[in-house]
């Protein structure tokens, strides 16, 4: 069923009797080409991608509880491409291309919105470095903006530009960056890539895998053994508990991140603004709540859920540049589980085990990766050569010395 | 979280820096014959576990001590808390 205006009136008038489910509920057959270990927003992409740009035919899902139930259900929600290093600037570009026209390719509303990304200057030295990052986007193809603290206080007026510790002296811009409706992701790929053949399969824990003499032959389930021609594990945040079913260790530490939901407000606050001398980032929903975030927890935890110290500092640092949000009252709170890479960059690569594949490390930037993850993760399994937009995601940068470290802060996970 | 200092008693987790897993104590030795492979081991790659983890917490704003916390990575729970300079003594290591 194609969806669109005209079906929303006619299923309006007729008691809305014609929706189906949006994908199938199937049981895992014995045998599949590409298994995608889990169902959240980059193995649903991956799946879709696989299907549509290399028409495979046997593709499955496993997700361990429901489909958009993980990472893609907990992030804030922003898509921008704003990224210095070649490694990553061309793949989150890629991204953002394909974020604009996502919801015609799967014909499905993810509520996309360009409402525009904005990260805030406060001293001489960091203007310089957001010019070099503005200009690195340009030659990306990408767009950025060098905004005028006159430009800001005009647009933004409820900003703290004399903040006397930290003034506001500028900002960049990138306006094609925005928002997504997260759970629409997930929904919208899982039903364009059912609609392509691809088996989900929810409640289906993934509890080891089969390798013999090197080779990955499938999966054992809490649904029984599937055998599938290639396996690939994309459930960034679990990377480390599911590898290690492969006794594989991981350039990756897990760490908790929290996010917040304020009360609903009536629209306050145009596209998403980052405090630069802080860790303080924030948009508003179209159901109106303030949705921000901030640092890392800091230590390794796969518990879902942070400590007070960090919400100090997050609720700091929005006092710092928006003064208006004293009384705004916090609606809720949550703790994620972060893949964090030794250089704060992802890895889509094979592993040392034939047909097993390995796409996890997004740190905290998994959500605006999502459609580039899943067509470069599609394009390695389907080929068996990295991407283009991928090819320094890989595993053994580390030991080549070619870390992609936009912050340069070494081999340090929590810092990235 | 509260962390029990061996030497100061309970303390605020936000008073120290963490610094990783504890394995990163056992720096290994540079003129072995796979030390570059040992090192690209020790620098980058992590047990990462779902459960109990030892690991280095750098009393910052406090006795400057590093300490070596067992600490379950799945509820938070600290159930040991010894000086790093004691656990690397027990390893035959002079300080």
């Amino acid at each position: 069923m194609r969806y669109s205006g005209l079906r929303v009136i006619k299923e309006a008038l007729t008691g809305h009797k014609g929706w189906k489910p949006a994908w199938r509920d199937v049981a895992p057959q014995a045998q599949y080409d590409y298994i995608v270990i889990g169902g959240g927003g980059h193995g649903l992409a991956t799946a879709y991608y696989l299907a549509r740009n290399h028409g495979a035919k046997k593709v499955a899902v496993l997700e361990k509880g429901w489909i958009g139930g993980g990472n893609v259900g907990r992030n804030t929600t922003i898509v921008r491409s704003n990224y210095l290093l070649d490694g990553n600037e061309p793949f989150y570009e890629h991204s953002l291309k394909l974020w604009e026209g996502l919801e015609q390719d799967i014909n499905y509303n993810a509520m996309i919105s360009q409402r525009g990304i904005l990260n805030l200057v406060h001293s001489d030295a960091q203007r310089d470095a957001f010019t070099r990052r503005g200009n690195a986007m340009i030659l990306n193809g990408a767009d950025a903006d060098l905004l005028s603290t006159e430009t800001i206080q005009k647009r933004y007026p409820f900003l703290n530009v004399h903040n006397a510790r930290f003034p506001i002296k500028g900002g960049l811009a990138q306006h094609r960056g925005g928002t997504v409706r997260h759970d629409a992701v997930a929904w919208g790929y899982a039903r364009a890539a059912d609609q392509l053949g691809v088996d989900i399969i929810q409640n289906c824990e993934v509890t080891g895998f089969r390798i013999e003499g090197g080779k990955c032959l499938g999966v054992e389930t809490s649904l029984g053994y599937i055998g599938g021609g290639k396996i690939a594990s994309c459930v960034a945040g679990s990377s480390g508990r599911l590898m290690a079913k492969a006794n594989m260790r991981l350039p990756i530490e897990s760490h908790v991140l929290q996010a917040f939901v304020s009360e609903g407000l009536k629209p306050v606050l145009p596209g998403v603004i980052t405090f630069g001398a802080g860790h303080f980032y924030c948009s508003q929903s179209d159901k109106g709540g303030l949705v921000f975030g901030g640092d890392l927890d800091g230590y390794n935890s796969y518990a879902q859920r942070g400590n007070l110290p960090v919400v100090e500092d997050v609720c700091e640092g929005a006092m710092a540049i928006f003064p208006m949000l004293g009384r705004v009252r916090l609606l809720r709170m949550w703790g994620g589980i972060m893949d964090m890479s030794m250089d704060g960059s992802p890895i889509i690569d094979r592993t040392h085990i034939k047909s097993l594949y390995f796409n996890g490390g997004w740190c905290y930037g998994g959500f605006k990766a999502t459609p580039a993850s899943g067509w470069c993760y599609a394009h390695l399994l389907a080929t068996d050569t990295p991407h283009e937009f991928a090819k320094a995601y890989r595993f053994d940068r580390f030991e080549k010395g070619q870390m992609i470290d936009e912050k340069g802060v070494g081999n340090n996970p929590q810092l990235h | 979280m509260i962390i029990n200092h061996p030497i100061l008693g309970p303390r605020d987790s936000a008073e120290f820096t963490y610094m990783g897993d504890a394995a990163l104590l056992d720096r290994p030795d540079w003129q072995a014959k796979d030390a570059l492979a040992q090192f690209i081991d020790y620098g980058y790659l992590r047990d990462n576990p779902a459960g109990p983890h030892q690991e280095l917490w750098y009393h910052e704003q406090g006795d400057r001590s590093f300490l070596v916390v067992t600490r379950d990575t799945t509820t938070h729970e600290i159930s040991s808390v010894k000086l790093a300079n004691d656990v690397a003594r027990s390893r035959g290591r002079s300080t």
